[in-house]
């Protein structure tokens, strides 16, 4: 049985090893961080968010300032997927951000049917709010909107 | 005095003096401090026991719905307030107790999640209180958030509903208002330095009796704000929409009886704490964490931490924040703990479970942990009028920590879904109108922020505010025909602002600005994130890029236009401030301002932002890359370096081999310039905040709070359970060292230079 954990992740429960879903690579031991197995790479996030004002006449460019904000990439060992891409002020200690108990997952799944793709929910928030449009247009705040 | 030696009825005796003679009724802890749904009163244990019949609660249900849906419409077409037309606003009902059952279904969840606080200080303080009492056709204010609300810009009038001499229900209506005679106009002052500076402060209080206003009290509000006509407009507007509200739900106990909407009502209630257990149940046994980073307290840039450890256990869900910033005792960035909870009942419904009845009962079941005087837990005289900021943050904590929880599950309520954009990213001004009149207030670009992705699809643009699914962004001819506002450029999505992914956040647009004939106008901005990105991304998504807020002071726009119509281009930020086709002063700045002049002609820019990406940027669909560009939300650079696409330029047609390539490569690439974690975080990881930072929150243990500020050499390491809070300096006095500084530093050089020369 193998529980799906993240768009990259999931869990053997059989075997209680966290396993990179795009690649099939068998990482650490589910009761782990999963972290500790993956490769990390401290990213300048200027290279991502690119500034888009002359840095030449601006300090400030739509560029987070890396002197406070670093961009921690972590990647597959095998494939290189990058699976986090975590924002973090430089020397901040990495979160840890999944820590399931195992021995309750493996209860829970025990009657369950193994989920191989990801469900895709229906997209209510979206809905809500086309609908909330729908009623402000028809509103008209006494205004006509031809 | 000790207690143990007082008598059982001396004890008694004692706690009734002191509460009769309480000299002052502050916000009052034991109400603030209680989210949850109270246990069944009398009345509700009488209404449940006569075994309602379900299909009939469902009909009262229904009915109900369509009361408040109908004051909702009323309050959204004839307030006053700007918030009102864009929907900025909620009518619900409150049960006799007042635990908060019902919203009206396009109302703002947050202002309703907030109003049971007064409610329940009503009952508390004034229902046996002699000098102020409480029966029919009593109607009550409040605005200060210290005993229940969002923020003192928003105001509310609560009304008790009497059925045949018995209170029945209560009923309110609240709207963010916008002007409150803060020290600053529009209501939003982030330059308060204490709560004395946050305008009108109402505590729960009588403004209504037999459905009318009472004029005296009414005048006195009147005279305490910028915008005496809204005052007066709304609360009239507030007060019918509840009475209307009123005569719904009596006419629904004419027919139905009161054990009936008593039962419906608190049925709702109960059925929805089943409901969320049930679904917590479904969810791992675990711990999943998110760190949020706010970087300004809207005067100065201060990284403050907001940690989040989502636990759940059965069907008990523990949201720990302990280990987040302390609170500032003269910046308005704060929040007090109930408000901060209503933003996470909102945040729960907008974008975990918005399938769920909106109602308080939602959030009731889960435990929540803070740090007193922690900047979303603040106490005392601190001020908190841009509470926004970590409420802001509130909203979308959920997102990444519950859809590590809620992926697995073989059965999902919504879209898996990246955190929206979580900036107040609009102009809030005030002054003197073209017609003469004093008004402050906020435009409604604020209900622009991008979507995040989903795990299926991009991100919409500018959907909606993060605190609600209904409220829309405004229209400038409105707001054109009642300031001296005028869009020089508006609702143009900003360019290459992207939450890159697999699925890329939707997009924000440019707010481009200036006014026109007014001799006292000016703006203000509360936003943060220029720093530090502010919409996190997803499963391997990027954030947002940082926002500035450029200028071009000194100019006069129109004179330029009218020497020539085509000096400008196109009103684009980007362009603007790289091209500078316009003479004057032009200056990218913290997307935070406290309010200043505008002089007429003079150009202001701001953007909304984007939300989160999700997953992986090497996976996203490289024709959906090509759509980016052929809607002009990208340039070839990012298609490129970001997205590793193959292309021609000329005709958008992907080169799908060259692009496996290039991505193959870029993955060797990722695992070359890489480390192992443990090497990675062995030479990362630094035992304190490094010392360049202004920093606030804990660094590698929740229990101890860092507070440093390298401008007056401040490092304060505390224990989390005793925490205090911190002053900042003046901004401007810190700038007046600087620059004597540096004059004091010349003046050496030339004394130097004299001498030197004198030999
Ligand atoms: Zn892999």
């Amino acid at each position: 049985m193998k529980v799906l954990v993240t768009e990259y992740l999931r869990i053997n429960l059989d075997t209680e090893k966290w396993e990179c879903r795009r690649c099939d690579h068998v990482l650490n031991s589910a009761r782990e961080n999963y972290k500790r197995s993956l490769r990390v790479y401290d990213r300048d996030p200027r290279e991502i968010h690119k500034p888009l004002l002359d840095t030449k006449l601006y300090s400030r460019t739509y560029s987070p300032d890396p002197t406070w904000c670093r961009i921690l990439e972590y990647y597959c060992p095998q494939c290189a997927t990058m699976f986090e891409a975590e924002y973090l002020p430089p020397g901040h200690p990495p979160v840890y951000d999944i820590e399931f108990d195992i021995d309750a997952l493996k209860l829970q799944w025990k009657d369950r049917t193994q989920v191989k793709e990801p469900v895709i929910g229906p997209d209510l928030a979206l809905e809500k709010v086309k609908m909330g449009r729908a009623i402000h247009a028809s509103h008209q705040h006494g205004h006509s909107h031809t | 005095m000790n207690d143990a030696q007082l008598s059982k009825d001396d004890k008694a005796l004692l706690d009734k003096f002191l509460a009769d003679n309480r000299l002052f009724l502050g916000p009052d802890p034991e109400i603030m401090r209680n989210h949850g749904v109270q246990p069944r009163s009398a009345l509700e244990e009488r209404a449940l026991a006569t075994k309602l019949d379900p299909h009939q609660i469902n009909h009262v249900r229904g009915l109900i719905h369509a009361a408040l849906s109908e004051s909702f419409t009323m309050v959204n077409q004839m307030g006053a307030a700007p918030g009102a037309k864009w929907g900025d606003l909620v009518t619900a009902i409150f049960t006799a107790q007042g635990d908060l059952a019902m919203i009206a279904p396009h109302g703002i969840i947050t202002f309703a999640a907030c109003c049971f606080y007064p409610i329940r200080f009503i009952i508390k303080n004034w229902v046996d209180d002699p000098t102020v009492g409480v029966k029919e056709g009593d109607g009550f204010i409040h605005n200060d958030a210290r005993y229940g609300g969002v923020h003192n810009t928003d105001q509310s009038m609560m009304m008790p509903l009497y059925y045949k001499g018995q209170l029945v229900c209560w009923l309110s209506s609240t709207i963010h208002e916008g002007e409150n005679g803060a020290c600053e106009p529009g209501g939003l002052p982030a330059a308060a330095e204490s709560k004395y500076d946050e305008g009108i402060k109402m505590s729960p209080f009588k403004v209504v009796e037999n459905y009318q206003l009472k004029r005296d009290l009414v005048t006195f509000l009147q005279n305490s704000v910028r915008d005496p006509k809204l005052q007066l407009e709304d609360m009239k507007v507030k007060l019918h929409a509840v009475m209307r509200l009123g005569e719904r739900i009596t006419a629904i106990l004419d027919q139905f009886g009161e054990e009936l909407l008593t039962g419906t009502l608190r049925m709702h209630l109960e059925d929805t704490e089943a409901e969320v257990r049930r679904r917590i149940r479904e969810m791992p046994d675990g711990t999943t964490r998110v760190l949020q980073f706010m970087d300004s307290t809207l005067r100065e840039n201060a990284l403050q931490k907001i940690s989040c450890a989502i636990t759940v256990k059965g069907d008990r869900m523990i949201c720990d924040f302990r280990g987040s910033s302390p609170q500032f005792m003269n910046r308005s960035v704060n929040t007090n703990v109930a408000s901060f909870k209503a933003a996470l009942c909102t945040g729960l419904l907008q974008n975990i479970w918005p399938d769920l009845p909106h109602t308080m009962a939602v959030l009731s079941p889960i435990e929540i942990l803070t740090d007193r005087n922690s900047v979303i837990d603040a106490e005392g005289e601190m001020p908190q009028a841009m509470s926004l900021m970590p409420m802001f943050k509130a909203c979308v904590a959920w997102n990444v920590p519950m859809s590590k929880f809620n992926y697995s599950l073989p059965h999902r309520y919504t879209a898996i879904l990246a955190p929206q954009y979580d900036q107040a990213a609009t102009f809030i001004y005030g002054g003197l109108n073209q017609h003469g009149d004093v008004t402050g207030n906020f435009c409604g670009d604020i209900n622009g922020m991008g979507q995040g992705a989903r795990s299926h699809a991009d991100g919409e643009h500018s959907v909606s505010p993060v605190f609600g699914f209904m409220a829309d962004s405004g229209e400038h001819e409105i707001n054109e025909e009642d300031t001296p506002i005028i869009r020089l450029g508006a609702q143009r999505i900003a360019k290459d602002r992207i939450g890159f992914g697999k699925y890329r956040g939707g997009m924000g647009y440019e707010q481009i600005a200036t006014a026109r004939g007014s001799g006292m106008w000016g703006f203000m901005t509360g936003c943060e994130g220029s720093k530090f990105s502010s919409a996190q991304g997803l499963f391997g998504g990027y954030s947002c890029p940082s926002y500035q807020l450029c200028k071009i002071k000194g100019v006069n726009i129109f004179d330029e236009l009218k020497k020539n119509p085509r000096i400008v281009d196109v009103f684009d930020i980007v362009q603007l401030m790289n091209e500078q086709p316009l003479p004057g002063k032009y200056t990218s700045q913290d997307m935070g301002m406290t309010f200043e002049l505008c002089t007429e002609g003079e150009v202001y820019m701001i953007c909304q932002g984007a939300g989160g990406g999700y997953g992986d940027v090497l996976e996203r669909d490289p024709e959906l890359v090509m759509k980016d560009l052929r809607e002009d939300l990208m340039s070839h650079e990012n298609a490129v370096d970001i997205y590793k696409v193959v292309y021609d330029k000329e005709q958008l047609v992907v080169d799908v081999e060259a692009t496996a390539e290039l991505r193959s490569a870029e993955r060797r690439a990722r695992l070359a310039r890489s480390k192992p974690y443990d090497e990675f975080v062995a030479e990362w990881v630094t035992p304190e905040p490094p010392k360049h930072l202004t920093y606030f929150g804990s660094w590698n243990d929740n229990r101890e709070i860092w507070a440093q500020n390298p401008a007056i050499n401040m490092t304060v390491k505390m224990d989390a359970d005793k925490l205090q809070g911190f002053y900042m300096p003046n901004p401007k006095d810190l700038r007046i060292a600087e620059l004597e500084g540096e004059v004091g530093a010349l003046k050496s050089k030339l004394e130097a230079c004299v001498s030197a020369t004198k030999k």
